[in-house]
């Protein structure tokens, strides 16, 4: 199938390119050529992407499904091309079979691109390791415990030692155990106001500290997920400048609000890791726009029920996949960060991360794209989402930037 | 932000926290309790007041006392008073918070009395109202997890304005757990709202939340020291689970730092009063020798949360 995606202004923050009305070639699920036809094409569908930014599709580090087609169709609806999926699902994704179904079941619904985290530990419960070996046979590409604190730090150890074997990724959500169990809300000035037990920034700390060293020692690659401190940066970012193989990314949520979004107990404020100072997030949002993180919508559906409670009976967790680019796009404007380089978080990388070979519109790569109105404006409501999760603190929020158009490997999604 | 706590013309439609409660309110509901001191004297302690309406004590937490000061100050306003001590038992059958509110809206209440151990549950409820537009039904906070029991904090406030008249030369020391307090947290905000100008929290920093200087709080972790020339000395309930852990070594350690003792309280000043929200631990936080001596008005708390109580509901449902 020969595409031609006319008169957008095309944007691919991997490789620079930033060109205003040009057109953009695929051929056979595959980028053909930027500007200029290639020789003999003729295109069998046209798309017009006047007045639209056409960019890599988005790679989401963390995105869970609860209900995989409707997430996937939110996925596409987002411009996100591939989503990463962490192994919290019900049953844990601990066996081959289990990852092997879901990728099967994604690649049968045929939107967005499902790419698994496979359980570090049986079960998520820190003791025993899965057949990790197994697990990426069947397609996962890192392996994690979600947001399950390992306890045990023999178990880590080893687990580590383990993974480097083989030279597998370590996603882990540091987060120490015994400092956040009890832990409502950011141990603060507005958890000591309303009564939340708190969590402190030394629960993100020391579970940082533990990593890094463990890195050291068995040279696994660790990628550290949902970052929430300015703490927390400086240590990921001294442990990459020491050399060792250490990314970390950033949910949008946390690049734009902070503890005093809780307002009156808004349980859409209730997010984990916590949304902390507006220091903690100044510095996350200068990690992300120096380009030391990826940034991801940490897509957690929860049923209205489960927010409808108290603030401290809250599930934690915002819709994320319908709102990523957006919430980007807001971030990169309150920055007055380029579009590219708030494009590149969002794309390029957290494709370096997981080395996935998207993310980017040079000639040959894959045609996974996204097409959005930089302008148009629309209002968060339940309805205008098609994720089963309508949980967001930007519910009755004007939002701008709206996905027109999402190809995955050439093929027309949404 | 909107405070949820006002309607549309800025009078008190719920009472869910004394922080964001302006000054003027909290000085009328302190007037109006005034007025109903003399009610209580009288040999039929009544006034129509709330008569006709439903108020329905929903203790989600068990609470006798609270409760039961609630049910006689609903009661000398004239109005129907039902309790419903739900405990676990409606959310052990599945039914969620705001599923039991519902019903009980159905039932035609006009005013909940509520009592939770979650914080901010009484702002989940009051929300709801709105979005489900009953505005003609009223909250009021009768204490939430750690977060506020207001009518305590105003009852305290009532206390000190009729000890000391004033509040804008006074320093009020509050001493114990502060971290899991909803009292000391409603008593704060009252306190600065009310211009006193030094309030101060004594305790170990295992009971103190951090940031306390950013609610307007001097901390004091030497108890002497935090005593010196106060003038109210509000002294706090020390849970029983909290005594022998990770926050404390043993009530005999905590009493010998942060009991209050006769010795102690005369490094305050000589008319200082001592207050105390109740139940007290005799020997853990305060010795009976203060409890039960001159300085103490720890009873007439008592006699004065009826007042404060019913100017709060008289005031919200009348609104």
């Amino acid at each position: 199938m020969n595409i031609l995606i006319e008169h957008g202004r095309i944007v691919d923050p991997a490789s620079g390119l930033d060109l205003d009305r040009a057109d953009l070639y695929v051929v056979d699920g595959r980028i053909a050529a930027v500007g200029a036809a290639p020789a003999g094409f003729v295109a069998e569908q046209t798309i017009d992407a006047a007045g639209c930014v056409v960019c890599p599709g988005l790679i989401d580090l963390g995105a869970r499904l609860n209900s995989i087609e409707a997430e996937l169709a939110a996925a596409v609806a987002g411009g996100v091309t591939s989503v990463v999926v962490p192994p919290d699902a019900d049953p844990p994704l601990d066996e081959p079979e289990l990852a092997d179904r879901l990728v099967h079941r994604a690649k049968e619904i045929r939107k967005a691109r499902v790419l698994p985290l496979g359980a570090l530990t049986l079960g998520l419960q820190g003791e025993r390791l899965s057949e990790l070996a197994g697990l990426k046979k069947a397609g996962c590409v890192a392996f994690s415990q979600a947001k399950v604190p390992v306890v045990d730090t023999e178990a880590l150890l080893r687990a580590l030692e383990y993974a480097a074997s083989f030279d597998f990724p370590v996603f882990l959500h540091p987060q120490d155990h015994w400092l956040s169990r009890n832990g409502i809300a950011h141990d603060g000035e507005v958890s000591a106001r309303l009564g939340l037990a708190g969590i402190p920034v030394a629960a993100e700390t020391i579970a940082i500290a533990t990593i890094v060293q463990l890195v050291r020692d068995t040279g696994c690659r660790v990628h550290l997920t949902r970052l929430s401190s300015a703490a927390g940066v400086d240590l990921a970012k001294a442990a990459m400048a020491e050399g060792l193989p250490v990314s970390f990314d950033i949910g949008v949520h946390h690049l734009l609000l902070t503890e005093n979004d809780i307002g009156f107990f808004d349980t859409h404020a209730r997010f984990l890791p916590p949304l902390r100072t507006r220091n903690d997030r100044a510095a996350l949002s200068a990690a992300a726009a120096q380009g030391f993180a990826a940034v991801c919508s940490d897509h957690t559906p929860v049923g209205a029920d489960d927010k409808l409670v108290p603030f401290g009976e809250a599930k934690p967790g915002a819709t994320g996949l319908e709102v990523l680019l957006p919430l980007t796009l807001k971030w990169a404007e309150q920055e007055s960060l380029p579009l590219a380089a708030a494009l590149a978080r969002i794309t390029c990388a957290p494709a370096a991360i997981i080395g996935l070979d998207r993310g980017t519109l040079a000639v040959g790569a894959a045609a996974d794209i996204c097409i959005f109105d930089p302008q148009a404006e629309w209002t968060l409501t339940p309805e205008s989402l098609r994720s089963r999760g309508k949980n967001s603190p930007w519910l009755g929020y004007p939002m701008r930037g709206q996905v027109r158009r999402t190809l995955v490997d050439g093929r027309l999604v949404f | 932000m909107h405070n949820p706590q006002l309607n549309a013309n800025g009078e008190l439609t719920h009472l869910l926290s004394t922080e964001g409660l302006p000054r003027a309110i909290m000085t009328q509901i302190l007037d109006t309790a005034a007025s109903f001191m003399e009610v209580s004297a009288r040999e039929v302690k009544k006034v129509p007041l709330l008569r006709g309406k439903s108020v329905f004590n929903l203790f989600f937490e068990n609470s006798t006392r609270t409760r039961t000061t609630f049910e006689i100050a609903a009661k000398r306003l004239s109005a129907d008073v039902i309790n419903l001590d739900i405990g676990r038992s409606s959310t052990a059958k599945g039914e969620t918070l705001l599923d039991t509110i519902d019903n009980l809206c159905a039932m035609h209440a006009n005013l909940f009395v509520v009592r939770h151990a979650s914080s901010g549950a009484p702002y989940l409820i009051a929300e709801h109202l709105r979005r489900i537009g009953r505005d003609d039904i009223h909250v009021v906070n009768a204490g939430d997890g750690r977060h506020a029991h207001p009518t305590q904090g105003l009852l305290d406030m009532y206390t000190i304005r009729h000890y000391k008249q004033d509040f804008s030369n006074l320093r009020v020391a509050i001493v114990g757990d502060i971290l899991h307090s909803r009292v000391a947290r409603s008593d704060i905000h009252a306190l600065t709202t009310l211009g006193v100008p030094e309030v101060r929290a004594i305790g170990p920093e295992t009971l103190l939340p951090k940031h306390l200087d950013k609610l307007g709080v001097h901390v004091f972790h030497d108890m002497a020291e935090g005593l010196r020339d106060c003038d109210v000395v509000i002294m706090l309930r020390l849970q029983n689970e909290r005594m022998n852990g990770a926050l404390l070594p043993s009530a005999g350690e905590y009493f010998r730092h942060y009991g209050l003792t006769p010795q102690k309280l005369a490094l305050a000043k000589p008319d200082a009063i001592v207050m105390h929200p109740g139940p007290m631990n005799r020997g853990v936080e305060i010795h009976s020798a203060v409890a039960d001596g001159p300085q103490a008005v720890i009873l007439p708390q008592v006699t004065f949360g009826i007042a404060v109580r019913m100017a709060v509901m008289s005031i919200v449902a009348g609104n």
